[in-house]
């Protein structure tokens, strides 16, 4: 295709946009509140999952045992559990250990008060097994498993926490999924009408380039530029917004409050742009070919 | 070469426009179509352009079977013909030159056959050094100059022209009359439907007469 014409149904599809400004302004307003909720949702549910994911790496199920188990027993028993497929992996802690982990914790400068344990370990019988799952989703299951085992005294693990999170997650996705549906209807119906009123602007133009033999894709290409020009403003506001945004809070969040970092972190941004700067201008642009490719096929029949 | 054979027209409503119509037009011919208010003439032209279809018969036009044609050929076949209406049809918002590139632009001319024709066209019609002006700043008589302009700028073998001078006086009226034979004979077909007696009687030719539908006179004047 000769460049002229490329640029010549460019140049009618902004045409397009600036004869009808306002319906343009307020499909782009449309698309772009649709758009940035997409990113705000998107950046939520971003970090909620890599907050699901460390705590996966560091919340394990801790499994203590029977005081009366001699510690072959237990490493048996370990290996047992152990060719579960959900577990990623389990660490074992032996009483002396677990002692020791006690002294480092709890005796720091004061030494010689743990000296007078010497020879007997107050930790006696509470070896353990620590167990890191790859799913969270699965440590209900998993739990209730070693707790009916025999030989198993306690288990813990904080599943009010995890299901917690879980459940925010199902909320949040569900709840973006629903907004950003019936945005995208109305961002449809707009950019539908907008089309509409440029085709009746451009109806004897349209007319003439049908009798002077203009292709089909010539006749509708403008509309199309102008639907996806629409779409693709739409998306670039908000993710400019969103970028901005986004690092501000970072910044903020981390200065004013120092949470346990190991679990609780702003995820960097970096790492989540590209893709849902890719979503995004699929979306706007999306929304924009679509709306303006329905509308304006009713319009134009050879 | 345009024929018509034993074509039926009828419209959505029931209609019917045409009835076993018989016409063959030959190369660089210049015919009349006459006829009273709602006899069918402009639905003739639509079958012509493919903007309406026959309910049955035939029609050929330069060796194109319109009824056989593929919808993708379309646009190629109304290359080889030009239209002028009785309301011009011009964009208001584009000035003369600009809407005679028009119909080269949206087939994809480049800018250089644009820069050729354009001004070739407009001498043709006689409106070279108003290229600048827009369309309501013409008369009637020029703004069916530049329609008429629009029309050839694709070199069509076939002008359909629809009561082109429906709307211009008398004197309007002959200057387009002339100026369409003048492009018959540099060797273009010219079908014109009018509903001015005296236009016929005094330029002389082919006339076809239609009432209700149906042919009911095909004679040279
Ligand atoms: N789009 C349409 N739908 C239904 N009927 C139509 C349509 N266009 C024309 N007709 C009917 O078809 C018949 C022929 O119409 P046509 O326009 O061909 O007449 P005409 O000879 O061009 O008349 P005029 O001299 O007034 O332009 C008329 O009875 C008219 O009412
Ligand atoms: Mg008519």
């Amino acid at each position: 295709m000769r460049i002229n014409v490329i640029w010549y149904c460019i140049k009618q599809g902004v045409k397009n946009i600036c004869r009808n400004i306002w319906f343009s302004l307020a499909s782009i307003a449309t698309i772009s509140a649709c758009v940035f909720l997409f990113c705000l949702f998107f950046s939520l549910i971003a970090n909620i999952q890599s907050t699901i994911k460390n705590m996966e790496d560091t919340v394990g199920i801790t499994v203590l045992f029977d005081e009366d188990l001699e510690e072959a027993d237990i490493l048996a028993l370990g290996t047992a559990i152990g060719s579960r497929s959900e577990i990623k992996e389990m660490v074992y802690v032996s009483a002396q250990e677990a002692w020791e982990e006690f002294q480092a914790d709890y005796f720091v400068g004061h030494e010689e008060l743990a000296a007078g344990f010497a020879q007997d370990n107050p930790l006696a019988g509470s070896a353990s097994y620590v167990i890191y799952v790859y799913h969270i989703e699965d440590q209900d299951r998993l739990a209730s498993y070693l707790q009916a085992l025999d030989g198993v005294r306690q288990v813990n693990y904080s599943h009010k926490v995890i299901e917690g999170f879980a459940g925010f997650n199902r909320v949040v996705s569900l709840l973006s999924l629903a907004i950003i549906g019936v945005l995208l209807a109305v961002a449809m119906f707009l950019i539908s009408n907008t089309i509409s009123v440029a085709a009746a602007f451009r109806k004897r133009e349209s007319q003439i380039m049908r009798l002077v033999g203009a292709t089909n894709f010539m006749i509708r290409a403008p509309f199309i530029v102008e639907g996806l020009l629409i779409g693709i403003t739409g998306a670039v506001i908000p993710l400019a917004g969103i970028y901005i945004l986004y690092s501000w809070a970072a910044g903020y969040l981390a200065a004013r409050f120092s949470v346990p970092s190991e679990i609780f972190s702003f995820v960097p941004i970096e790492n989540i742009y590209p893709v849902m700067m890719v979503t995004a201008l699929l979306l706007g642009g999306g929304i924009g070919f679509w709306g303006s490719f329905f509308t304006i096929r009713k319009y134009s029949k050879v | 070469m345009i024929e018509f054979l034993d074509v039926c027209m009828t419209y959505d409503t029931g209609n019917k426009a045409l009835r076993n119509i018989n016409i063959a037009i030959g190369d660089k011919e210049f015919v009349f179509i006459m006829g009273r208010s709602g006899s069918g003439k402009s639905t003739l032209l639509k079958l012509l352009t493919k903007e309406a279809e026959p309910a049955s018969g035939q029609i050929f036009v330069n060796n194109w079977d319109l009824g056989r044609m593929k919808k993708r050929f379309v646009p190629k076949y109304r290359r080889s013909l030009g239209v002028v209406f009785q309301d011009f049809q011009l964009l208001n918002d584009r000035n003369v030159f600009e809407n005679v590139a028009f119909a080269q632009r949206v087939i994809g001319a480049s800018s250089r056959t644009i820069r050729e024709t354009v001004p070739q066209m407009l001498k043709l019609v006689g409106l070279s050094s108003k290229y600048k002006y827009l369309p309501q700043q013409l008369s009637g008589g020029e703004q069916q100059r530049v329609a008429i302009a629009r029309a050839l700028v694709n070199r069509p073998e076939v002008l359909l022209a629809d009561e082109p001078t429906g709307n211009l006086d008398y004197e309007n009226a002959v200057g387009i009359i002339r100026l369409l034979q003048d492009i018959n004979r540099l060797g273009t077909t010219v079908v014109m439907v009018t509903h001015s007696q005296e236009i016929v009687d005094q330029t002389g030719g082919r006339v076809v007469v239609l009432d209700k539908g149906q042919i009911v006179s095909d004679e040279i004047c």
